[in-house]
């Protein structure tokens, strides 16, 4: 192992190298200095007593690899490994999340990056790619090996090309989704063994800055881990005259009030990551730790209290923040640590989320059954469209004649239906609709399905288990509560409110169901030596016999007549007189 | 086979079969019994063991230790649901809100067809709790259900406290990996099936319920708790579920193996096991406990909340406190901890039950009889059937039937349409005409619906042969054979089938059906025969079999009594059909006592 990093390293330095010599003007000091890295801790204290902590760590690379010609090799703090295999499989864009647990908005509210249970990819390849699916296999593949997750398992049945709900999030208006790939994995079990590489691909790995805090021991004790990278490229300035890639590599964790709290409505640093803060990562322009104090002082106090503040509008709601930045040395105070501790005093009551779905399998028996999508508009008077995504495996073989979507008990007519069929053993089910959530109200998507009887080579080992269906993905530009509020003018001049601004007018939320667990008939596998030995039995013993007493005729033989007789005979017949019988 | 194939040796067999056939039918009825009662015999049982690996090896070790907060809780309780004169919602809910769970309500009402007078319930209102503990790693796919129901009077007061104690205690563990649903349900059964089918989203039984809010994916087993008092001597563990489904094995095996480590008596039917198998007593005793699983679950009805839990394919058992006054004492807490263990043991399954028996009877907790063991006593009786269509002549005359000339085919018809449309008068008169009955007599509409229901089946006894008769005249000697051919056949068919989904019913109605249908001919003298089939009809069977549970419980009814509690358990049959879709009522209306009509008709055929 060790001899293949040195050979690796060598070879990296001899290409360094012949790259150095080739294109020594492009890669000036000062060019590979634009390189950036900013990372960023938000701590959200939700009302139900949980504390929700998100990091954020921004790479960015002023670089365009994708340009004809430009070869690039030299890197500094974005991942080589990452980087080669951008440039490989010409990606234009790469979203891969890992999620334990289930985002419980009715609970938290919006996540800031909403993700699947399970694991979830979709990547954007370049317009230039021929063989988009042997590409995305590979990369499937490569990226399993990179996260050690099982993303092998994407292949063409499970993966699906959304035409609405996936648009390129970085530069480009990329539009053909031919050129698109998602897939889930809901049945992905994320461990410490996918955190350990995720850490490596930082500049400070967990070394120094936020980093620091991610021991995997606390960050699997929570109701709720995720951790992801976004791959896309941005403007490298404000004409946007070239373009570089951005790394965003985040993580969110929520902590349980009774099994991380011990029921005490009390957080700190410590209690949640067992760590705290005493640098920033020196690679780093910019370290900050952001608290949401919007419901301070009524509800809990923060200590140490700061006195830089921020306000932001966030998911559509104006939010403060106490910001700690940890560039600056007074932050950490005299004992040279940071440990941020929050106190709260009351009982918030709970936040009701504009937007909220769930699904879930309607029906018993092993032959058929219905899949029920429940999306929850809660705006008090305001309709807004939502986009709705189903991936359903070819072994629930969907009836789309029964597709039915009732908005307050009255048929609602979807704006626009992509539907996709399945084939079986080759792809899934897809299924995209614009469907418009009238104000206050409840939706739901109706559609029955068949069971179908799997060959036996085709389940899993764990059969009785059940079969995965991915979580569906509702997507929407939801009215903002900012928004919603016209009468208010407290913070702000007259003029600005009246006619409320567009960017605040609303906000993109992507909120995904849960998955579903969905039995399908399956052989009783534990006795497969007894069974064949039972149908060989009654097939040998029992059927051969009796086809054969069916299909025969039976005569009566002539038995045949002693020695004596026959003797006799033969002398009656010389004589000719009547034989004996 | 070579024996069949040789036409001399098959002459000789069949000769055998004809001329020994009613001996070999007595014998086989007689192996029959003698095989099924063998069954009890602790040496031809087999020992209980779990097949499922991930509850076996595993090792659970219990921290439950708030009995004694359960207990004052189940004051409060009390106080409580005294106070709202029914089931406290709104303490609930913030009980279980308190202790972090999700909590949800479910109202439902429902119309009984007639009042059931055993529960004095008519219209039905009820609201259903249930709080979700969600897993920490578990992304809602799967769940597991702990439920107590919320009893009118003093019961079930520990086992809604104990529920919530063990929701507190569990919500502070970080190793779960299914939800974990705390339902405690209103008017027992009613409750219980407004929630599954509210969870499921179907309706079987045209109840309304609201629909439900929160969902944790797919059941995966469940428990239901009931218990009365502070302290119990004793667990019963109740399987029989509706239309006599029971759980896995295995659920039986877990909670007979927490017993075992937490050293609580476990009873089940309520008799604790002998070790003592070889003397007499012990093996009535055991014999006893198997005659009761097969009575409770010949009559097709839930024993339980967990009951109803079956027809969605999630197993479920309800465990039982029992408090008489024995000596040795069990307190909340110890039952905690078995519950604790168990629902962790569940936790740990990676998939649904499915390695161990779901065919078995039990003649004690730790020893069970399977399919393959008690299927042969069946197959012996059954057998009887299709060797009488081998009487000589049957045969015969069925083949000469089919003839255009012959008028077999016809003649048969006629009994055979009539007798069906008597058992669907049966089934669906008693219901329907219940106020029409209520008007012309003094009754009330329970009696009203029972006694139409025996009404009908005595007027059943006088029409089928008159009509027969008034239909096509005398009946010839080939008609009331090629008759007898088509009902030994029809009822061979009709107890196979019963037999594979319920056996117990199977075998009672076997065994009671059995030897006079096989018999039974126009020469013999009629009203002996006629008393003798009255006897052995199904309705008698029913009595028989409350006189028998009642024995078997040991507590011994009079006539008169037995008479009552006949009358009741008819009601209850219709009810359990109407409420819950249990099957034994359409299956007695429509088929077997149609065919038992059948053969009454060749007693009177001439």
């Amino acid at each position: 192992c060790e001899i293949k990093q040195l050979s690796d390293c060598l070879i990296r330095l001899l290409l360094d190298r012949r790259d150095g010599t080739r294109t020594s003007e492009a890669l000036t000091p000062a060019a590979a200095a634009r390189d950036e890295f900013q990372e960023e801790l938000v701590i959200r204290p939700l009302h139900s007593g949980d504390i929700y902590a998100s990091f954020q760590f921004r790479t960015l690379w002023d670089t365009d690899f994708l340009q004809e010609g430009q070869k690039v090799s030299h890197y500094r703090l974005f991942p080589k490994s990452l980087g080669q295999v951008l440039s490989k499989f010409s990606v234009r864009e790469l979203h891969i999340s890992f999620t334990q647990g289930f985002w419980r908005t009715m609970q938290w509210g919006q996540p800031f990056i909403p993700s699947p249970p399970g694991a979830e990819l979709w990547v954007w390849f370049h317009d230039t790619v021929s063989d988009v699916d042997g590409n995305w296999k590979e990369l499937t593949n490569v990226l399993s090996g990179i996260f050690c997750a099982s993303l092998n398992f994407i292949d063409l049945t499970n993966t699906v090309q959304p035409s609405a709900s996936f648009k390129p999030l970085g530069l480009g208006n990329a539009t053909d989704h031919r050129f698109l790939r998602y897939a889930t994995l809901p049945r992905e079990i994320v461990c410490t063994e996918n955190l350990t590489p995720w850490k490596k691909l930082l500049p400070c790995g967990s070394k120094a800055g936020l980093a620091v805090l991610l021991k995997s021991e606390k960050l699997f004790h929570s109701s709720f881990h995720s951790q992801a990278v976004h791959i896309r490229p941005v403007c490298q300035d404000e004409q946007c005259t070239s373009k570089a890639w951005e790394l965003r590599q985040t993580l969110n964790v929520v902590f349980d009030l009774y099994t991380a709290g011990q029921g005490k409505k009390e957080w700190s640093l410590f209690k949640m990551f067992s760590r705290t803060l005493t640098e920033a990562c020196p690679l780093a322009t910019s370290s900050k730790v952001y608290v949401d104090i919007t419901d301070n002082p009524e509800l809990f106090e923060l200590s140490p209290a700061t006195p830089l503040l921020s306000q932001a509008v966030v998911l559509g709601d104006r939010r403060t923040y106490s910001v700690f930045d940890l560039t600056r040395a007074e932050t950490f105070g005299q004992l040279r640590s940071l440990n941020l501790l929050l106190r709260w005093k009351g009982d918030g009551e709970m936040l009701r989320p504009l937007l909220h779905a769930e699904r879930y399998v309607a029906g018993f028996g092993l032959q058929t059954g219905e899949i029920h999508t429940v999306i929850y508009n809660n705006h008090p008077y305001r309709a807004f469209p939502v986009l709705l995504m189903d991936s359903v495996p070819w072994y629930l073989q969907l009836y789309i004649h029964t597709l039915t979507v009732t908005s307050k008990s009255r048929d609602n007519k979807p704006s626009y239906i992509h539907y996709q069929p399945a084939k079986d053993r080759h792809r899934p089910h897809l299924l995209e609709m614009l469907i418009q959530l009238p104000p206050h109200s409840m939706t739901e998507v109706t559609v029955q399905f068949e069971r179908a009887l799997l060959k036996w080579t085709e389940y899993t080992p764990d059969p009785n288990h059940g079969f995965y269906v991915g979580s569906s993905v509702v997507s929407a530009l939801v009215p903002s509560m900012v928004a919603m509020n016209t009468n208010f003018t407290q913070d702000q001049p007259l003029f600005s409110s009246f006619v409320p601004v567009k960017e605040e007018s609303s906000y993109f939320v992507r909120v995904y169901t849960e998955p579903l667990l969905v039995n399908l008939p399956t052989p009783d596998f534990s006795m497969p030596y007894n069974v064949i030995c039972l149908t060989c039995t009654v097939v040998a013993v029992g059927y051969g016999s009796f086809y054969n007493l069916l299909t025969r005729t039976f005569q009566v033989d002539e038995p045949s007549l002693p020695l004596a007789k026959r003797l006799a005979n033969l002398i009656r017949r010389i004589r000719g007189v009547p034989l004996l019988t | 086979m070579g024996l069949l194939s040789d036409p001399s040796r098959r002459k000789v067999l069949t000769g055998l079969l004809t001329r020994l056939n009613t001996p070999i039918c007595i014998v086989c009825y007689l192996a029959g019994i003698v095989w099924f009662m063998g069954l009890a015999f602790e040496p031809f049982t087999l020992r209980t063991y779990m097949s499922e690996n991930a509850m076996g090896s595993t090792m659970v070790e219990e921290r439950f230790s708030s009995g004694e907060r359960a207990l004052s809780l189940a004051k409060e309780f009390d106080a409580h649901k005294r106070k709202a004169g029914g089931m406290p919602v709104e303490w609930l809910v913030k009980a279980m809100q308190s202790r972090g769970l999700e909590v949800f309500t479910q109202s439902f009402s429902r119309k009984l067809p007639f009042p059931d007078e055993n529960k004095e319930r008519y219209m039905v209102r009820g609201t259903n709790v249930y709080g979700i503990l969600r897993a920490p790693r578990a992304p809602r796919t799967e769940a597991l259900v702990i439920t107590a129901p919320c009893s009118p009077g003093n019961t079930n007061n520990q086992a809604v406290a104990l529920l919530l104690a063990l929701a507190q205690y569990f919500r502070n563990q970080i190793y779960w990996a299914k939800d974990i649903i705390f339902l405690v349900n209103e008017h027992d059964l009613i409750g219980t099936q407004a929630w599954l089918e509210g969870y499921h989203h179907t309706n079987i039984t045209g109840m309304e319920y609201s629909p439900l809010q929160g969902r944790a994916g797919s059941i995966q087993a469940a428990l239901s708790l009931e218990l009365s008092s502070d302290v119990i001597t004793s667990l019963d563990l109740v399987l029989e579920g509706l239309n006599g489904q029971l759980p896995n094995l295995d659920l039986a095996n877990l909670f007979y193996a927490f017993c075992q480590k937490l050293g609580v008596l476990c009873t089940i039917q309520g008799k604790l096991q002998r070790n003592d198998w070889d003397t007499a007593e012990g093996y009535t005793h055991a014999a006893q406990t198997m005659m009761l699983m097969v009575l409770k679950q010949a009559c097709g009805r839930s024993w339980g909340d967990h009951g109803l839990f079956l027809r969605y394919h999630i197993e479920a058992a309800s465990v039982r406190g029992i408090n008489s006054f024995r000596h040795y004492k069990t307190d909340a807490t110890t039952i905690g901890r078995l519950l604790e263990g168990m629902v962790r043991k569940l936790n740990n399954l990676l998939e649904r039950l499915h390695q161990s028996y779901f065919f078995y009877l039990l003649p004690s907790l730790s020893r069970f009889v399977s399919i393959g063991y008690y299927m042969p006593a069946f197959g012996l009786l059954a057998v009887i059937l299709l060797l009488r269509v081998s009487f000589p002549g049957l045969c015969h005359c069925f083949s000469v039937s089919l003839q255009p000339s012959s008028p077999g085919v016809l003649t048969v018809l006629t009994p055979v349409v009539i007798s069906h449309l008597t058992g669907v008068a049966l089934y669906l008169l008693p219901v329907h005409l219940q106020e029409m009955a209520v008007e012309h007599f003094p009754v009330s509409e329970t009696e009203a619906v029972v006694l139409t229901a025996i009404a009908i089946y005595t007027a059943g006894l006088a029409l089928p042969h008159n009509t027969q008769r008034l239909l096509s005249g005398e009946g010839t000697e080939q008609g009331w054979k090629v008759l007898k051919l088509t009902a030994l056949l029809y009822l061979a068919v009709l107890l196979g089938c019963t037999a594979l989904i319920n056996f117990s019913l199977g075998f009672i109605l076997a065994v009671t059906l059995v030897p006079i249908t096989a018999s039974i001919t126009p020469h013999m003298p009629k009203a002996l025969y006629a008393l003798v089939m009255v006897l052995l009809s199904p309705a008698f069977t029913i009595l028989y079999c409350v006189f028998i549970y009642q024995e078997l419980i040991e507590a011994p009814v009079s006539v008169s009594e037995g008479w009552m509690l006949f009358l009741s358990v008819i009601s209850q049959g219709i009810l359990d059909h109407a409420l819950y879709g249990s099957l034994v009522y359409p299956l007695l209306a429509l088929f077997i006592y149609p065919c038992w009509l059948m053969f009454w008709n060749i007693l009177f055929w001439n």
